[in-house]
Formats: C-alpha cells, structure tokens, sequence
C-alpha cells in the first residue's frame, strides 16, 4: 500500500496537514529518513516540507539571525551571514557529509532526527539558539537548551513543526569554537564534537562561556561543571588543564561500533583545552 | 616491414574508459533479462549449531515463492575449491560453522517479495560452543577441525636459529596483531543465472576467475564442462574478495533458477556483502630478531598464525605467501618460521591483495625499524646493508639470479625525499615523524604452481583483420584487457587499434589461471605475447606461400579469413628453465622472481585528537617494465590507500564471530581528503622471462606501507605501534599506557 | 503513485511509492543502469545525479520529490559520441579503473565546477570527498579535474 503524499504549499497548509496527520512522515531532504527505506514498509503517509518557503530564509533582524528549518547545509554554506556571523555553524556545515548530503540536509531535519552525534545540535547550544516551533495553534518559541528530552526525544507535540532557529545578537567580542571528530574527515559520524563560545571582558576574565559536547551522552549537552569552573577567570595553560580534567569528571561517554569511552574522554577534554587555549 | 609504434612502454587510453565514463558499462546488476527473479539467502545468526530443522512460516503466502535448500543440489553439495570442505547449503543434519552461513535460498518476481520471503525462514538449532580468535583456536579447548584445530602448518629453516640468538649482541621479541580488513570494491557482489534449453547453466557475474566457479559449478551440478558456461561481467573492483566468493553466490543463483525455470539474479546488498564474504586473514606473529652491534641481522625467529575462519578455503595459500615472506627482503643466515593456519567460527577469511605478505611485512619491518633505533643507525642504510643483492640466496634456499631492484627502490625513496614535499599540511597543535619499509613479494604462483597450472591463450585474427586475444584474465580495473592490446600489439607489429580482447567466457576462451597474485602481466602476458608472436609467423608464412605483403598483418589476416577462415594460435605457459621447488620440506624457488619496494611516509599526529594526517607518502617499486606506466602509477596509488587504509582507518569489529560494522557508514575507507599525495616511483630492473621484461605489481603496493606508518608513528610520539589498524583510540592508549609507566 | 518526472531532457510518467528511492526509478523503470548502487545509504555517492544542476545521492531521494526538477543523470553528459571534458581527462589520465565509481564522479565533477570554475587542488578533493573510490588512491581523479580547470580557465 503505497505511502499518501502530501505537499503543503504554504507553511499554513503544512501545519494543517501535520494537525490532520500527526502519524504521516514529516519529510524534509530524507537523508536520514531513506537509509533503509526500501526495506521498510511505506509509511502510512509523508507531508513534503522540502523547499517550502515559510521554511527557508536565513535573515537578520536586529542583530539576531534566524534561518528557517528547511535551509539546507548546503545554503548555509552560500550564505555570507552565516560564514561571518556563525562560524561555528558555518564550519559544522562544511564537514557534514559531503556536497552531495549538504544538498538535501536540513537543519530542522537534523534537529528533528535528535541524533547525539547530530551535527549541528552542539553548536545551537553553544551559541543560546532558539526552537520556533508551529502549529494550526500558532507559534511557540523555546530555548534549544532543554528541547532534547532524552535519547532521540524533542519537545515537539504531535501537531507542531520546527519552523525556525533564531541565533540571538551576540555579545560583542563572542568568540566562537567547533571541531568535530569524525572517523574520517568527510562522510562521517561523529566520535565527538565540540562547539563552544565565550567572550572576555575589559579585565581580560571570560565574562561568558558556553561549551557543549556531541556523541557523549545520549543527547547533545552542555557541560555546565566546566562552563562554572571558567566563568570569571582568565584563560591561562593552567585554566585549559583545569578544564580538561574537569571535563573528564563531567562526561560519561560510552563504547560503541565507533569509538572507546576512553578515546572520547580523552578527546573530549582535549579539545576543551584546546578552545580555553584559543582564549589566551 | 611493420610501421606500428611499438605500444608497450606507452600510455594509450585504457581500451573500456568510454564505456565506463558514459555509464555504458554493464555490470551485473545492471542486465535485465526477461522474466527475472530476484534471489534471497536465508542466513544463519549463529556462529556454531547443529541445523534441526529449516521452517517456512506457514502464515506467510508461499505463492510464487522459489525455495532452494541442501536437498535440491544435483551434484555435490560443495563448493569446489582446495579442501572441499565447504558446503554451498548447510543440510537439515549438518552444522553451521560460522554466523552468515548459508542455508537455504529464496527467489520472487520482486526484492520486496524475495526479501520478506526470506525473512519467513527461520531455523532450528542446537547452539554449540564457539571459537571467535586465533588464541583461543591454538588453546583448542573447543574443536573444530582435526585434533588441533590447523588447517595447515607450514615451517621453513635455515642455519642454526637457537644458536644464533645466543651469541647475538642484540635480541628483541615482540607480538604484532594485525586485523581482518573488508576489501570494499565499491560494486557488490552479484550473479545472473540462467538455464538454457539445451540444459546448459549459463552465468554472468562480478568475478575475477570464471574457471575457478566453473570448476565449482560443474561439481554442484553433476554437469559435463561444456553444460556450465561463466561469463564475466564487467566488474567493479575486486582485489581478491572475488577470487573465490563468487563461486558461492554462483551456486546459489544456478540452484534458484534452476528450481523457478527462470533466470535468477542474486545482487548482495552492502550490509550483506560485508557480513557474509570474505576478508583480509587476520594474523599474530610472534617476531624475534637477532641482530649484532654492526648492524648485521643474524637470526629470524617467526610464529605467525592466522584466522583462516570456519572451512579451510584459500587459507593454506594464504599462509604460504605469509610464510614464505616472514624473514624480509633481508639476508639472514638463521632463520626458523613457523606457520599456522587456525579454525576458528568466523565467516571463511579470503584473498585480499597481498595475500599474507602484509600480515608478515608488518612484523618485521617492525622489527628492523626498532633495530635502527637501538642502534642508532639510519633506516635506509641499515636496510642498505643487510638487503638481498643479485646472487645473494634466500630463506628456502632460492638463488636471486634477475631482476632484483633493491638497491634501486631504497635509492629512488631517498633521493625522491630530498625533493619538497607536495605541501598537504596538517593544521593545529601536531608531532610529526617518519617511518620507512622496505619489502619484496612474489610475483606469480609459488614453486611449481604455474607448471601445473599451464595457462593458456590464444590469439586470433576476426574477419575485418583485426586480432583478438582470448584469455581467462579478467580486467576487474587494473587494466588487464589495456595491457593485454598492448603486448599482443607489439607482438604483432600492429596498432592496438587493430586488437582486441574477448570477454572472458569459458565457452569462449581458454583457463589462463585465475586473476590473481601478480601473475596477469608477468605469467598471461607473457603467454599472450608467445601466442601473439606464434600467430603473426603463422600468417607471414602463409602470406609468403600466397603472395600478400606479410608487412600489413591486417590485410593478411582478412585475406586468411576470406580463403581459409579463422587463423588462431593457442600458447601454453612454459615456466622459465630451472625453477625447483619442492612443496614437502618448502626449499627451492619459491616465486619465479620478486618485485621490490620502498615506502616512506611523513605523519603528523594532532596532539588532542590523536588523529594521524599523512603529510608525504613516497613509495617506490621495481616492477621490470612498465607495459603501461599510467596504469602501474594507478596500481601503486591505488594500492598504497588501500594498504594506509588498513593501517590507519579501517577495522572489522567481530563480536561473537558476527561483523558489527556491516555498513560503509560504520565499515570506513579513506576518502580523497585522507589520501596523501602519492609520489609514486617506478623502478624497472627487466625480468627476462616476463613480457618486454614485466613483472607483477598489482599486490606489492599493499605489503608495506603499514609498517612506515606505524614506524613514523613511532617517530613521532615514541610509542611503539605494533598492531593494525592504528586508530586514534589505539594511540590514545598507547600514549595513556606509556605515562601511566 | 504517478509521478511525472523530466530526466535527461525527457518527461517520463512512472508508477512508484512516493518514497521509492529516486535511484530504483531510474535504473528499473527508466533502464538508466549509468548511475550505481554502492552502498544504498549515501556514503560512497555511486548513485551521485544532478538535481538542477546539483549533485545528489539518488539514493537517498523520494521519488516524489524529484518531480518539478531537471534531473540529469551520467547518460546525459556526453553528446552522442562526443565527450565532455571531464570523460576525457579521465580515460586519458588514469582516473577510472574498474569504472564504478566513475559516473559518480563525472556527475559530482560536473556539478562543483560549475559552481566554482576554478578550485585549488584540495579544494577539489574536498568537493569530491562525497565520492569513494577504491581503485584509484583517487590521485589520478584529481589529477583529470585539474587539468579541466586548467584548460577550462585557460580560454
């Protein structure tokens, strides 16, 4: 029985379908949904948000940026704003897959998907974005921090899309951080990721920080113990060590298919060091 | 008299690239006959088992459903290869050796049919316990073959080893484990089987050795050789893991169609392909070397074993080429190896490139990399003065009378490292070394393999005056069917574009041998060049005695065709006078002759992460001639990834006997941002009995590398690698190790 | 579901589940056996076509959603027996052995360039980073796209 199909034309419509529908397939680029698909039955029915308008755009409003949930890595990739003003996420994009994935990834559907080694997720907790959601009911926003519930689980209801993330203004002299490890350096799943910020104020002291981490928990986190032990001190090679042993303390990273819980200990903090560093 | 340029030594258009860059190329998967059904395999999930009973759920609607089981073999339930030990089907009665086994088989009009179909199999078993390493085979407390769980063992002697080790100013023992490695051709597995009305079985698939699955067919079937009939299709990649697999797949494909009446394509998806067929054996050898304060290596000690898996299949040959190159390329009076082939329940471990000699490389250029560091001596000149030179005598007792480039690959590293590198950098916090190898492998079967073997070709004129070479070579990419023009051109005195090559069919063209270890160039090239040369004296003779210009072989061949028909002439191969070899005590002439190899590489190690950047890679061989040096450039580039990828990034990840990482997703290969910048350097040091001097280069690239990886890494962080792969969290742990100590 | 589809220049009408993959419709129903399955997961971009001029898996798209698109797959980049550039560079500088990979690459090379004529070396390794190679080394790959950017921005 072949899958319903269908392809709302306006972001009003797609909120209707998904209230009418909320067992159909929200389906954006399908680069996670069509891995294996063949060998599934179809679903009961998919609602098509790929290239829908009220999903796109990347824009700036009063410092702050927001891009729809249907911008695709590869318009990331295009988009000067994003290059000067997100970094972070602008080298997040470039390391996803390859160009052929960054054609059809999404940031909503990465979002959605709530991988812990999704791509992008550390760097929408460093840098404080925020989750529009939609429904027939209207708009909600929600801090990114807290969306993920639990392994693979978000805050979104069953009648709601991810419409937007906003990225707020940043302060000024934000410095921003990213790395991902992958198994290799392009079409791979993270071992570990780290997206950080901070700023330093007048007296040289990190005034602001933000460090979050992929592929250590079950959802992508941010490492509060840490973010504590540097806030309201000056970056020095003592800082970053006292960093990375914190860190160490703070993440319970596991052994799988991919990666030692020992490796990404070890990495992990590193690469805290690392960004602390990058402040001196 | 002949105006063609002689096209050997010249790098012409590969003679299929139009096909392959227009999409043209038809590969298994893409032949569509008529009335096709698509095949299935029911697997076993269990590592050991008795096999009670097959069940069909009798819920899930049969109609239309091919089913295939050990009972509907014609012939005999095996697949042929050395032993005869492996079932194509495991009976309702029998065991099952390892996870992945094949049971029974499924064909439907549709995937989604033959897939669910499938999936309403499900058996009956009594769990038996298992064996899952190479320690736990040699501790035989489970086992599986004999009395001591050995496939084969082999040893090989010379001078007084023990003696030697106690009078030595240095000894080092260390153990290297290096591990299984998926080949990952990029195009799956797959046969099309179809049954004729004259009761013949036909298939066309992705292989590298028509003969080697005729030959299984035959027996499966209890067919005469002229009723089985296997045609290669073209084939995307191989590099051994289609020397022996396809035989498998064959029979399953000829067992389904049979039963359904209709042609039967059997097309393993990646995750099955990954989980089912052959890999890289892995391998511990246990290395002590006895070297003395001047840098003179005395005595080799070598207990190398590996995983052959659950039925003994190519293990034996494996080991042989392992053994057989455990002592180097090195002059050593004393030298004892010992070799095992262990049982284990693994799917059966296979040919992959190399064939043994990257499991026995490692070790001891391992170990000749920690000698220079002990002695404080440089790594070329240590190798410089303890390699094997013309004349100098092997470990089997085999004289190096030709074509030994040693000194020349060693020479070309060096130099080629005095050139600026390519300036692919590493970025970020890093600790850069270098590592070097130095190895030989055998060119050719062992001993008096190609003397049994006979290959055969043939050369033969078309009615247009063009000449066709029939041979059972395949060009699974390495340019087989270029090279192949090449030579029969140069032969002949006339334009490749006058050649051609059939596809190799065995109703068409005659056993070459298989398509495997060095051998396609130096062993069927050189018979294609005796038949090519044969046939062109044939047609000048007559030509004279019927008043043609015998100086357009063209020309001559169409008015042979006119007149008389066909001319053709078949060659058999003729081993070079004075190969001896005997197989009981392993002495003699191993290999007819060796290529010879240098490879050093520059790692820069990322402080944090552990991740290794290969910032230079030069790799030097000693191939005789060139035929077509754009393709030996692609053979040693293609080849040196593949041999960096084992060491660096790739790992199979058993847990109870079963693949974990069945997926490219999670069963990683380098991509071209991990690949160096290859300074890929040929070295021709002639083989007078191989053609225009060639000799094999399509494994040599594999053997060494790995070692130069691991000795750099060695280089740069002190610590000493002695297993593959090298991951990030290998480092990790070894740098952990080191200072906690 | 009918679905009309324009591949290579063509409408096509085909009968398929709205999630089918892009990559069965062309090579089953439209018998464009060019582009390759290597993987079925969008890791080793054999089934790389072009989707308004940008290179995609096929693999990993619905077939739904490459209606309303000039789909182009590698049967449609050589013109009769004229090839392109690209497919010349490769046979004639080694870049493609066993041939699998080779559509893949000649799409995906098709694609970037048009985007940015004239990438350094490792940025075109990065560009082409989607699709895997195992005979190669990918070095004489590289080597025929440098040569197309060389004669390309020569003229």
């Amino acid at each position: 029985m072949s899958a319903h199909y269908l392809k709302p034309a306006t972001l009003a419509e797609a909120c209707e379908a998904r209230a009418a529908h909320p067992d159909f397939v929200l389906l954006a680029g399908g680069t996670d949904y069509m891995v294996g698909s063949h060998h599934r039955p179809d679903p009961p029915g998919v609602i098509d948000l790929f290239g829908l308008e009220g999903l796109g755009g990347i824009e700036e409003r009063d410092g702050a940026i927001r891009i729809g949930a249907g911008t695709t890595y590869a318009q990331l990739l295009r988009s000067d704003l994003v290059r000067e003003r997100l970094p972070a996420l602008f080298e997040c994009a470039r390391e996803v897959g390859a160009v052929q994935i960054q054609e059809r990834g999404t940031l909503g559907g990465n979002m959605a998907t709530s991988s812990p080694v999704g791509d992008t997720l550390p760097v929408l907790l460093a840098l404080d974005a925020q989750v529009v959601l939609g429904s027939v009911r209207g708009e909600r926003e929600v801090p990114y921090h807290g969306f993920c519930t639990g392994y693979r689980q978000i805050d979104l209801a069953p009648d709601e899309l991810i419409v937007a993330v906003e990225f707020p203004r940043p302060p000024q002299g934000l410095v921003q951080f990213w790395r991902k490890v992958g198994t290799r350096r392009a079409q791979a799943i993270s071992k570990v990721m780290v997206a950080a910020s901070a700023r330093l104020d007048d007296e040289g002291v990190i005034a602001h920080v933000r460090l979050a981490m992929g592929a250590v928990a079950d959802r992508p986190v941010r490492l509060e113990q840490t973010e504590a032990l540097l806030l309201g001190k000056a970056p020095s090679e003592a800082l970053a060590d006292q960093a990375r042993d914190e860190v160490r303390r703070e993440i319970v990273p596991i052994n799988d298919v991919r990666s030692t819980k020992d490796y990404r200990l070890s990495a992990a903090a590193n690469l805290a060091a690392r960004f602390v560093r990058t402040l001196c | 008299m002949s105006k063609a340029p002689i096209s050997v030594g010249s790098s012409l258009p590969r003679v299929d690239g139009a096909a392959k860059v227009t999409g043209a190329a038809r590969y298994v998967d893409d032949l569509q006959p008529a009335n096709l059904l698509f095949g299935r395999t029911v697997r076993s999930p269990y590592p050991h088992a008795r096999l009670k009973a097959i069940v069909r759920d009798p819920a899930f609607d049969w109609d239309g459903v091919t089913v295939v089981t050990a009972e509907d073999v014609p012939g005999e339930n095996v697949v042929a290869l050395i032993l005869d030990d492996q079932p194509a089907l495991v009976p309702v009665g029998g065991t099952i050796r390892h996870p992945e086994e094949a049971v029974a088989l499924v064909a439907a009009e549709s995937k989604e049919r033959a897939e669910a179909a499938r999936k309403a199999i499900t058996l009956e078993v009594e769990e038996l316990p298992g064996v899952f390493g190479i320690q736990e085979s040699i501790d035989k407390q489970v086992l599986l073959h004999g009395d001591d769980n050995v496939f084969k063992r082999y040893e090989i002697h010379c001078g007084d080893v023990d003696e030697a080790l106690k009078s030595c100013d240095h000894v080092i023992e260390h153990t290297y484990v290096t591990g299984a490695q998926e080949q990952m051709y990029i195009e799956p597995q797959g046969m099309l089987a179809e049954w004729l009305d004259n009761g013949a079985c036909r298939i066309t698939g992705s292989l590298q050795c028509p003969y080697y699955v005729h030959k299984a067919l035959v027996r499966l079937l209890g067919l005469p050789p002229e009723l089985v009939i296997i045609t290669q299709a073209v084939t995307g990649g191989g590099f051994g893991g289609k020397e022996e697999y396809p035989s498998m797949i064959a029979s399953h494909a000829a067992l389904l169609a049979k039963q359904a009446g209709r042609p039967v394509k059997l097309v393993y998806e990646r995750d099955e392909d990954v989980a089912a067929t052959t890999k890289r054996h892995p391998a511990r050898t246990i290395h002590k070397l006895g070297f003395n304060e001047d840098g003179a290596l005395v005595a080799a000690d070598v207990d190398v074993a590996i995983d052959g898996g659950a039925y003994a299949t190519l293990s034996q040959v494996v080991l042989s080429r392992a053994v057989l190159h455990a002592a180097g390329p090195y002059r050593i009076p004393n030298v004892r190896i010992v070799g095992r082939a262990m049982a284990t329940n693994h799917p059966p471990h296979g040919a992959y490139r190399g064939f043994g000699a990257p499991q026995t490389t490692f070790p001891y250029e391992r170990q000749v990399a920690k000698a220079c560091r002990i002695l404080g001596r440089d790594p070329i000149e240590l190798r410089r003065q303890n390699m094997f030179r013309l004349g100098d005598t092997t470990a089997t007792g085999q004289k190096l009378e030709a074509s030994v480039g040693s000194a020349e690959v060693l020479d070309a590293v060096e130099q080629q490292l005095k050139q600026p590198a390519p300036g692919r950098k590493a970025t970020g916090s890093v600790k850069r070394g270098r590592g070097l190898a130095f190895f030989f492998h055998g060119s050719g079967f062992t001993g008096s393999g190609e003397a049994h073997l006979k290959g055969r070709a043939t050369v033969a004129t078309t009615p247009e005056g063009r000449f066709e070479v029939r041979s059972s070579s395949t060009d699974i990419g390495q340019g087989a069917t270029t090279i192949f023009v090449q030579i029969a051109a140069s032969a002949l005195g006339v334009s490749p574009e006058d050649v051609c090559v059939a596809v190799p069919s065995t109703d068409n063209v005659p056993d070459s041998g298989p398509t495997v270890a060095s051998r396609t160039c130096m062993v069927v090239g050189h018979v294609v060049e005796a038949a090519a040369k044969k046939l062109r004296g044939k047609l000048e003779a007559w030509a004279a005695e019927h008043g043609h210009d015998p100086g357009d072989l063209s020309a001559v061949a169409r008015a042979h065709h006119q007149s008389v028909g066909e001319a053709a002439t078949t060659s058999t191969y003729a081993p070079p006078p004075g190969i001896v070899w005997d197989d009981a005590t392993y002495r003699g002439d191993a290999y007819p002759c060796y290529g010879w190899a240098a490879c050093a590489v520059d790692v820069a190690v990322d402080t944090d992460t552990y991740e290794v950047t290969l910032e230079r890679c030069v790799h030097a061989i000693d191939v005789g001639k060139a035929i077509h040096p754009t393709i030996v450039k692609g053979q040693i580039e293609g080849g040196t990834l593949q041999a960096l990828g084992w060491a660096l990034w790739e790992s199979v990840v058993y847990d109870k006997g079963r693949v974990q990482n069945t997926r490219m997703t999670n069963c990683i290969i380098p991509t071209c941002i991990e690949a160096p910048e290859i300074e890929a350097l040929i070295v021709e040091q002639p083989y007078p009995h191989g053609p225009y001097g060639a000799k094999g280069v399509g494994e040599i690239p594999m053997d060494g590398p790995a070692a130069a990886v691991a000795n750099a890494i060695e280089d740069a962080l002190g610590v000493a690698a002695d297993e593959v792969p090298m991951l990030p969290e290998t480092i990790e742990r070894l740098l952990r190790a080191k200072e906690n100590a | 579901m009918k679905l009309e589809l324009n591949v290579n220049g063509a409408a096509h009408e085909v009968d398929a589940s709205p999630v089918a993959r892009l990559l069965d419709v062309l090579r089953e129903q439209l018998q464009l056996t060019g582009t390759k399955e290597g993987c079925g997961e969008g890791e080793c971009g054999a089934c790389s076509v072009l989707i308004d001029g940008r290179a995609v898996n096929s693999c990993l798209v619905p077939a739904a959603q490459a209606q309303g698109c000039a789909i182009r797959t590698v049967e449609d980049l050589a013109q009769g027996d004229a090839l392109t550039d690209l497919q010349t560079a490769l046979i004639e500088l080694g870049g493609t052995q066993c041939g699998i990979c080779t559509p893949g690459i000649a799409i995906t090379a098709t694609a970037v360039l048009e985007e940015e004529p004239a990438p350094s070396r490792e940025r075109i390794r990065e560009l082409l980073a989607g699709n895997l190679c195992r005979c190669t080394g990918y070095q004489l790959i590289i080597d025929a796209v440098e040569r197309v950017v060389r004669e390309r921005n020569a003229k």
